[in-house]
């Protein structure tokens, strides 16, 4: 099957979502679609599915104009999307998620699991999937439920498959089998798209690549003459460095550490086991692993944002395990929370309220019990061009800023004062190239001041670029450390280590 | 691979600081305690024994009577309940607390209802009756809360629609006879939870709010009626009521026949439907998308489950439920209406669901637990207890606080459940 878009068009009120956007999707071919956030892949790929309909342009499925109206008619027309954050029912079996809406019904709408469970089954069989139907999909792993999403659209005899970023929640390993995946749905004729904003991995999986930036298409070409840098320069709009520039980590004093911390959670099961480490003055030190192994709750063990079962938490040399928030950050404890909108920022609150939400109180922002408002003004301006967060004024929401603003705002507000140890976790998630490599370099300057860092992130390649020295996180302890002076560490390895099957290896 | 270490080392078992080891000292401290109530408080004057009858002399089919020495019984009772309580100390065993808790409370009643009842004798069979009628309202509540709540949407509105259903039933039945107040009951219910379905799906008022809403207007308005109209014209509020009729054969089984099978249309309606929804709930394709839409909209939506139509049916049909058990206050009991006659059942009711974790099943389990207190009490006055009546009264909410409270635990709610759904 093979769709076009011819001259799509989609605005938001003034905003221009897509802009005249032309695309040729063919049979068993695999198309790479590189943009950042906001370059408006997801409203493309929600016009193709039918949750959205184009103001201008027309969407043709060999050769024909269809129309999509709502969001069961992409599906209805073989156009199957998987989303980035996946839409399974975690309470409900792999086969019950997947005929839900279509499901196999016997005499009074009796839901027929047997046969719903053989259909998974044959599906399984024909792509290799290896799915297991009958477990609860809370239980399965991230890449397995990933495969539940693909099972889901295939049932549904889709022939075109939009993956929306499906690396993102991926190990490495777990990267390679995916692959795979994508191969035999290639051969058997699926036309696929695959969204990212990973270039190394659009290079090697897709057979033709398209740019998209600020709703245009603003390159396409061949992934066997393209480079990475041609793509990021289609990508951002101007030449862009993958590396941050920083020199060697002069690690001093012990700034953070952690002896045998363990952390339990509602159900007593361990989320941290054990874990110690330590963060030097001068060093970035940094926590790989796949998302869900412990790393939030290690950075909640750290910030003081859950209690610990046991174990003891040193800052600067003084015990800290029991020590309330506040403390811990008058002590000079910088926190970059890994969820902006959670536990960050307000999102309705101004910039300036967001910028002062962690020293409201202290004494240069009161007039006696009232807070001083223009001080805080004028102070939130002052950061606003110093740690450039670009908004039009301090008085508008935080909410209303772009991704990488509304981060920058938040590392200003935790970064302007005197720290010692700064804790970021997911610094630059859903955040603009150009914001990355901002708040990259401000975390190397907080290094070089002699701060201690601890970075947090489940993108490898910023482990690898920022860190001195590298854990590595699996199912809740440490399972690995690396030296990673002038990036020697191996990066196979620490994915390995990720994937845990390091462990009883390494003594 | 030379600068890699691994920390991963075995440890002996350290002492966890855990929430549930926390708790679990607590309720062995709670139960203790009831040791000492029980040793203490509820002490039987030796060789006073408690008659518990099984049978009335016009049944079929005869049983003895149960007879308990009142003060080694009670003894027993307290041992055991102090081995529970120390249990929890030695062992802190966090999985075991909530069944040893519930295990504590049995034994408590058991032996609350053997200092009460000895040197007399007490129906068991009648009370165990009463147990199963006065957890109909509740039951019915329960099930209308899971039937509204499976698919996301919080009924604070039952205790409302208990009451319009109660209310329509004595008016329409007292008109119309009882099965058209019984249907016109039905209706009212289904027309309030359509309503709070227009206010929360589609107005997207806060659910909590609306709810309150809903019962307030409800008690206003019968109130009024019943106190400015009623009063006045006595006929508008005098329905027939449904009498109890026996299934032949099965009502005959000593204590389980006059408990299941010779009661009134409401309290095999309320087993029906509770049957009926398990089914659907959990076996059938719309029971599927349901519950599906209570857990994760968004996923239902992409493949073409109506989020809000699925919603609109189901707090509708759970509105039915509670005016079916509204019914029950007038037509399935005594026959006219009075203000505020529903008295908090709708809410007892959402506790049953809690319990119940959501389950119709669990809901009536749950319900006949407060039919169960709910009967003591009523049962408790007439063997003259040294307690007041208006204490026992409070028997119902006392259970509801321990059971939600204590007993429950961490029940786990539809994900979605009293979040409004906003398509994209």
């Amino acid at each position: 099957m093979d769709v076009e878009l011819r001259g799509l068009t989609k605005r938001f009120g003034p905003v221009v979502a897509n802009d005249n956007v032309n695309l040729h999707i063919r049979a068993g071919e695999v198309l790479g679609l590189l943009g950042e956030n906001g370059a408006g892949k997801s409203t493309m790929m929600n016009m193709l599915s039918g949750l959205y309909t184009p103001d201008e342009g027309e969407i043709l499925i060999d050769g024909k104009p269809v129309k999509f109206e709502g969001p069961g008619d992409g599906i209805a027309a073989g156009i199957g999307m998987v989303h980035q954050h996946f839409m399974l029912v975690p309470v409900m079996t792999v086969a019950e998620n997947v005929v839900l809406g279509v499901e196999p019904t016997g005499k009074f709408g009796y839901l027929d699991i047997k046969k719903a469970r053989r259909q998974v089954e044959e599906i399984n069989e024909k792509y290799r999937l290896h799915v297991p139907p009958d477990e609860l999909i809370e239980e399965l792993p991230v890449g397995i439920q990933q495969r539940v999403e693909i099972l889901k659209v295939l049932f549904r005899s889709a022939d075109v498959l939009i993956l929306d970023e499906p690396t993102a929640v991926l190990t490495p390993q777990e990267v390679r089998e995916f692959f795979g995946i994508v191969d035999t749905l290639k051969k058997a004729g699926k036309a696929i798209v695959f969204i990212t904003h990973k270039l190394h991995e659009v290079l090697e999986i897709s057979d033709r690549i398209s740019v998209l930036r600020q709703g245009r298409i603003t390159g396409e070409g061949d992934p066997k003459t393209l480079t990475e840098s041609d793509l990021a320069e289609m990508m951002v709009g101007r030449p862009v460095s993958f590396t941050t520039a920083k020199g060697d980590a002069k690690p001093g004093r012990t700034m953070l550490e952690l002896h045998d911390v363990t952390m339990l959670d509602e159900n007593d099961d361990k989320v941290l086991d054990r874990v110690s480490m330590t963060v030097r003055s001068g060093e970035v030190v940094g926590v790989a692993g796949v998302q869900g192994n412990g790393q939030t709750e290690l950075v909640e063990a750290i910030t003081g944002l859950e209690r610990v079962a046991s174990g003891k938490i040193d800052f600067d040399g003084t015990d800290i395990t029991y020590a309330r928030v506040r403390e811990r950050h008058k002590m000079g404890m910088a926190h970059i929370p890994e969820d902006r909108h959670k536990s960050g920022m307000v999102d309705s609150f101004s910039v300036a309220e967001n910028m002062v939400l962690n020293n409201y109180y202290a004494p240069e922002y009161s007039k006696g019990w009232a807070i001083d408002w223009p001080k805080v003004h004028e102070t939130a301006a002052k950061y606003c061009v110093e740690f450039d967060v670009r908004t039009p004024s301090v008085f508008l929401p935080g909410g209303a800023l772009s991704g990488g603003n509304q981060q920058k705002m938040v590392v200003a507000r935790e970064l302007e004062r005197q720290t010692k140890l700064v804790i970021a976790s997911q610094p630059t998630r859903g955040v603009d190239v150009g914001s990355i490599e901002y708040i990259h370099e401000r975390l190397i300057a907080s290094r070089d001041e002699g701060d201690g860092v601890l970075i947090v992130s489940s993108e490898l390649d910023e482990i690898m670029g920022l860190s001195d020295r590298i854990y590595v996180m699996y199912d809740g302890r440490i399972v690995a450390e690396f030296d990673n002076t002038g990036g020697k560490a191996d990066r196979n390895a620490v994915g390995l280590a990720m994937a845990g099957s390091f462990e009883g290896e390494a003594a | 691979m030379t600068d890699m270490t691994s920390q991963a080392t075995p440890s002996p078992d350290e002492k966890l600081d855990s929430a549930s080891a926390r708790r679990a000292r607590i309720m062995g401290g709670v139960l203790i305690a009831l040791a000492l109530l029980v040793l203490f408080g509820l002490n039987v004057t030796p060789g006073e024994v408690a008659t518990f009858r099984l049978t009335t002399p016009r049944d079929a089919i005869q049983v003895g009577n149960l007879v308990v020495p009142g003060g080694p019984f009670n003894m027993i009772a307290a041992a055991l309940l102090a081995f529970l309580g120390v249990r929890q100390f030695l062992r802190g065993g966090a999985k075991w607390t909530n069944l040893s808790l519930g295990i504590g409370l049995a034994i408590l009643v058991m032996a609350f209802l053997v200092w009460a009842t000895a040197g007399k004798s007490f129906s068991l069979t009648g009370m165990l009756q009463a147990t199963m009628v006065r957890a109909v309202p509740i039951a019915l509540g329960g099930l209308a809360g899971v039937l509204s709540e499976r698919v996301a949407v919080v009924n604070i509105a039952i205790e409302g629609m208990l009451l319009a259903g109660a209310f329509t039933g004595a008016l329409i039945g007292s008109l119309l006879g009882g099965w058209v107040g019984m249907f016109a009951a039905i209706l009212v219910g289904g027309g309030f939870g359509m309503l709070l379905a227009a206010l929360v799906v589609t107005y997207r008022m806060d659910q909590i709010i609306a709810g309150v809403v809903i019962n307030l207007f409800v008690l206003g308005v019968t109130s009024y009626v019943s106190s400015q109209v009623f009063s006045e014209y006595r006929h508008l509020n005098n329905a027939p009521t449904f009498r109890a009729f026996k299934i032949p054969l099965l009502g005959d089984i000593p204590v389980i026949g006059p408990m299941l099978f010779n009661q009134n249309l409401f309290v095999y309606g309320a087993l029906i439907l509770v049957a009926i929804s398990t089914y659907y709930l959990f076996h059938t394709k719309n029971g599927l998308r349901a519950r599906a839409v209570g857990e994760h909209p968004r996923a239902a939506d992409t493949l073409g489950v109506d989020v809000y139509r699925t919603r609109y049916i189901h707090v509708t049909l759970g509105g039915m439920v509670a005016g079916f058990g509204g019914a029950w206050f007038t037509l399935g009991s005594v026959g006219r209406f009075d203000e505020n006659m529903t008295n908090g059942r709708g809410y007892i009711g959402l506790a049953a669901m809690i319990f119940g974790r959501w389950h119709p099943v669990g809901a009536l389990s749950a319900a006949l637990i407060f039919g169960f207190a709910d009967s003591i009490q009523q049962k408790l006055a007439l063997l003259n207890t040294p307690i007041p009546s208006e204490f026992l009264a409070m028997a119902p909410y006392i259970a509801t606080i321990i059971v939600v409270a204590g007993l429950i635990g961490r029940s786990k709610p539809p994900a979605a459940n009293g979040t409004p759904y906003t398509k994209e």
